[in-house]
């Protein structure tokens, strides 16, 4: 005779469950199946896409009524169950007792309602049941307000399916990032800009304070004083177990109802499954392992073995356009490395968790098609020691026995973005290649692959070695140094690309041959990482080379150079004074006028450096940078404050942009001119950069060169007011900062990526102008401080002698 | 060793320098990244460069004035040349820099 098997809930778990049964025995058990909601079990998880319209709720029913009748299941839809009464082995609802010999708890979980006033005002919803979707869908007229409370996926995927059915949506997240259980900050930024992009408000940080409203849901007001006009409110931060039945029942709680591994309750004739319980003090919320609860709760009942043992789950975010994949266990944690890559012009992050040669966890956003790889390596515990290199390429960069990037570059689709600034995909190249193009400049002309920044540029003669085999042979692009087989625009790219924050964990990972490098590549390595990260990397000055160690010029006989700034090229007589002074105090050889008008004081011992240092600040004199890969001098000649002929305010704006400008570091030197008129008495057009005043504005002219190379500036623009001088010039050595390779001159960099991407960057994009302009004066707020105060501190001076004298010590 | 206590370890930056001074010119004292500690002249053969100023790495300087290497251990120089420079035996103990002065000091004797 068939067992009397009572459930309740009628959720995805205990659905599984009886598909379980049925099929592997269709009549041992007489089942009723009792459900809060007045229906049968339809895919919860697709809530979203019916919210959005993608879906109807009929496309998501699981089991329909034909099911339930061909399994002769009694389904008590709609009706509540009050009471287990344990001793008596019955369950109580409004229509009575119905007995059982086996019971299923199946009530998966209840949303968490935050206790602020107004929560119980018409128009608040959660986000559980078909019947929220529906009030969220009947809400959503045309420019309707929605605040949805919570940035975790189920608030996120409200949010997004609001916001399609054409309402005015915001988010408000009490965390510091969206999804903070599944993202990591970064990845959680790139979720946010997706989002606000589509139009969605996100405030992060805010704690809701009220409801606010007058028979109905009005607003929404936040700790922080924000109020957000709402015409539906979705509360979905969180939920949790539903037990209040098994509380009655008594049966034993924790978080959830506690089971043991059969899934089996406290009482041996009642099982539970679902979100509702706890299984060695977890909760689940997610799809995969309550289907593996519920095969184990289908073999329990048939009296077979089985154990629930639960395993890493993934979770994919489902809203259209924004791809994003999270398994395993992403928090930083001792022993734990990460290896990331990311592309933030393309929105790309991906991140790898690794702990012993195990990944075990990943997050990806924009990029999710590896996502099943990575988590099967996760699931599987793989060792992932051999593959490292390349494991954040996916599975297929990881074919054959030799893991080389070429192999990388070969499993490439076609379509794949090859130079990010032109566009130009692999598929191109490789028929420019087959078309004749043998070169790499020819690739150039025909495809304007790597014409711009270069940075792809081995990539691209990666795609042509693997298209031409052995008949191309790779032009001499010039390691950076003995210690590495990359060139310095692969590094560069690399430190960006890996997030790579310290000049070890750049050797370390890109596997430098030397311990501890040589000296061409750590002043190198130390510029790249300042210019990338100004606020996360600690300048080394033990990287630096002697005169930007100890800033001044050596000078051949091991004595040093001391120039003090002079903004402008302008002085003043105290300043003079106490430069003669200092001169004469420490027996300076020789004072000089230098060519980018300052004084040099030459042959100054490096004992006396902070001293005299000391008597310069005291005079209101910082440290010209006459020594640094930097920012030297800007040269000005007098303009309409003296010249019959200026047509421009030239000393007053060379002020400006030295005091912009100054203690920037940069690839090589970097030196100005602002002259006040054609004539160019400031010799401003053979300048990194040189402005040139007219009657109508300014000329700015940049790449000129007057070294071992002597050039003219080329025309860059010509603007109306001295702000946007500041913001343009600001801005082109930014992008020169970001982009050269460590010791080119500014003409050196200009001749590689073109005149016309930098216009392009600085002077047409206003947005990419002004995001340049802030980046700099982020560095600026870290950098820019006078090198003289700090090293001349008291404190600071012994170490500029020497550690001991023996001259004076006798031989025993 | 007839070892003088010059200075603490401290004293020296990681991957950096400092002199001592002695009648026959100055001794530069290196400390490297792993706290290895190097006594060799402080006197490139080459144009008369100070190594200390150089920047160290691996257990080799570079002169700062036309990039010469050498290696700290022997004082021989990298490269074409192999020019060498004198070393002097020196050890930490408890933190404090010994230097073996033996051939350093003045001798009043003589």
């Amino acid at each position: 005779m068939a067992q009397k098997l009572v459930v309740i809930g009628a959720g995805m778990a205990s659905g599984r469950v009886l598909e379980k049964l049925f099929e592997a025995a269709p009549d041992a058990f007489e089942v009723t199946l009792f459900n809060g909601e007045a229906r049968g079990n339809y895919n919860r998880i697709m809530l979203s896409p019916v919210l959005s319209g993608d879906k109807t709720y009929e496309d998501i029913v699981t089991h329909d009524d034909e099911w339930y009748a061909a399994n002769n299941v009694t389904c008590r839809f709609g009706e509540h169950i009050t009471k287990i009464d344990r001793e008596r082995k019955v369950v109580i609802s409004k229509s009575g007792e119905t007995p059982y010999d086996t019971l299923l708890i199946a009530t998966g979980s209840a949303p968490f309602i935050i206790p602020v006033s107004g929560k119980d005002l018409p128009g608040v919803v959660t986000y559980r049941d078909l019947e929220d979707t529906n009030a969220m869908i009947a809400a959503a007229k045309p420019g309707a307000k929605a605040v949805v409370i919570g940035g975790g996926l189920l608030g996120l995927e409200a949010a997004a399916g609001m916001q399609l059915r054409g309402m005015e949506v915001t988010v408000i997240h009490i965390m510091g990032h969206l999804m903070e259980r599944q993202l990591d900050p970064a990845a959680g930024y790139l979720l946010q800009k997706a989002l606000e992009a589509r139009g969605i408000t996100i405030h992060c940080k805010g704690a809701t304070k009220a409801i606010l409203g007058h028979g109905k849901v009005e607003a929404v007001a936040l700790e922080d004083g924000t109020v957000y006009g709402a015409d539906i409110v979705c509360m979905a931060v969180g939920i949790r177990p539903e037990v209040r039945i098994a509380t009655d029942a008594h049966l034993d709680i924790g978080r959830g109802i506690t089971v043991n591994d059969q899934m089996q309750t406290s009482d041996p004739a009642i099982y539970a499954v679902g979100e509702c319980v706890e299984h060695n003090k977890q909760l689940f919320g997610l799809v995969a392992p309550l289907y593996d609860q519920a095969n184990v709760v289908a073999a329990s009942l048939l009296g077979r073995a089985d154990a629930f043992r639960p395993v890493q789950t993934a979770t994919k975010l489902k809203v259209t356009g924004c791809d994003l994949f999270s398994a395993g266990d992403f928090a930083d944690g001792a022993g734990r490395e990460d290896i990331v890559f990311r592309d933030p012009s393309r929105g790309i992050y991906k991140r790898l968790v690794i702990l012993e040669s195990r990944l075990i966890g990943a997050v990806l956003y924009g990029d999710t098609a590896d996502g099943n790889w990575f988590f099967g390596l996760i699931k599987d515990a793989t060792d992932i020691a051999e593959m490292r290199d390349t494991l954040i390429f996916g599975p297929a960069f990881q074919g054959g026995a030799k893991l080389d990037p070429m192999a990388a570059v070969a499993a490439l689709p076609l379509d794949a973005e090859i130079c990010g600034c032109n566009g130009v995909c692999k598929g191109k190249i490789v028929d420019a290649v087959i078309g004749g193009a043998n070169t790499l400049d020819l690739v150039r002309a025909e495809t304007k692959a790597s014409s711009s920044c270069g940075t792809c540029t081995g990539l691209v003669e990666q795609v042509m070695a693997v298209t031409l085999g052995d008949a191309f042979v790779l032009p001499t692009s010039a390691p950076m140094c003995k210690c590495t087989e990359h060139t310095h625009e692969d590094v560069r790219r690399l430190i960006k690309a890996s997030g790579l924050k310290s000049i070890p964990a750049v050797m370390q990972e890109l596997g430098w041959k030397s311990p501890g490098g040589c000296h061409s590549c750590r002043p190198a390595l130390n510029y790249y990482l300042l210019a990338d990260w100004p606020l996360d990397y600690k300048d080394d000055r033990q990287s630096r080379f002697v005169n930007e160690r100890n800033h001044a010029n050596i000078q051949k006989d091991g004595t040093y150079s001391v120039v003090p700034r002079m903004w402008g090229g302008v002085t003043t007589p105290g300043e003079l004074r106490a430069i003669a002074d200092a001169a004469d105090k420490y027996n300076v050889p020789m004072v000089k006028v230098t060519g980018g008008q300052r004084i040099d004081l030459l042959g100054v011992k490096k004992v006396d450096l902070p001293l005299m240092w000391a008597d310069l600040n005291a005079a209101g004199m910082v440290s010209g940078h006459a020594y640094s890969k930097g920012l030297r001098t800007v040269k000005t000649c007098v303009g309409t404050e003296f010249c019959r002929f200026g047509t421009q305010d030239s000393t007053g704006l060379g002020i400006k942009l030295e005091k912009l400008l100054w203690g920037s570091w940069s690839p090589a030197k970097v030196k100005l001119g602002v002259s006040g008129c054609p004539r160019n008495c400031a010799e401003a057009t053979c300048k990194d950069v040189g402005v040139v005043c007219v009657d109508s504005g300014y000329e700015i002219s940049v790449a000129g060169a007057a070294g071992m190379d002597v050039r003219e500036t080329e025309f860059l623009c010509k603007v109306a007011t001295e702000a946007e001088v500041m913001e343009i010039t600001a801005a082109f050595v930014q992008l020169y900062r970001e982009n050269a390779r460590y010791l080119h001159r500014i003409y050196k960099w200009v001749g590689c990526v073109g005149l016309d991407w930098c216009r392009a960057q600085v002077v047409d994009d206003l947005a990419n102008r002004r995001a340049l302009y802030d980046r700099f004066m982020i560095s600026q707020s870290v950098y820019q401080s006078d090198p003289w105060a700090e090293h001349a501190t008291t404190d600071n001076r012994p170490k500029w002698d020497a550690l001991a004298d023996l001259t004076l010590e006798a031989a025993e | 060793m007839n070892g003088i206590d010059i200075g603490a370890l401290a004293d020296i930056p990681v991957q950096g320098a400092r002199v001592v001074k002695t009648v026959f010119g100055c001794v530069a004292i290196f400390r490297t990244a792993d706290d290895q500690i190097f006594a060799l002249d402080d006197r490139c053969p080459h144009k008369g460069g100070p190594l200390s100023e150089g920047i160290v790495h691996g257990t080799q300087v570079t002169c700062p004035l036309h990039n010469w290497v050498f290696d700290m251990a022997t004082g021989i120089a990298q490269g074409a040349d192999d020019r060498r420079i004198n070393t002097y035996p020196v050890r930490v103990d408890a933190g404090r820099i010994m230097l073996d002065a033996a051939q350093l000091l003045r001798r009043s004797a003589a």
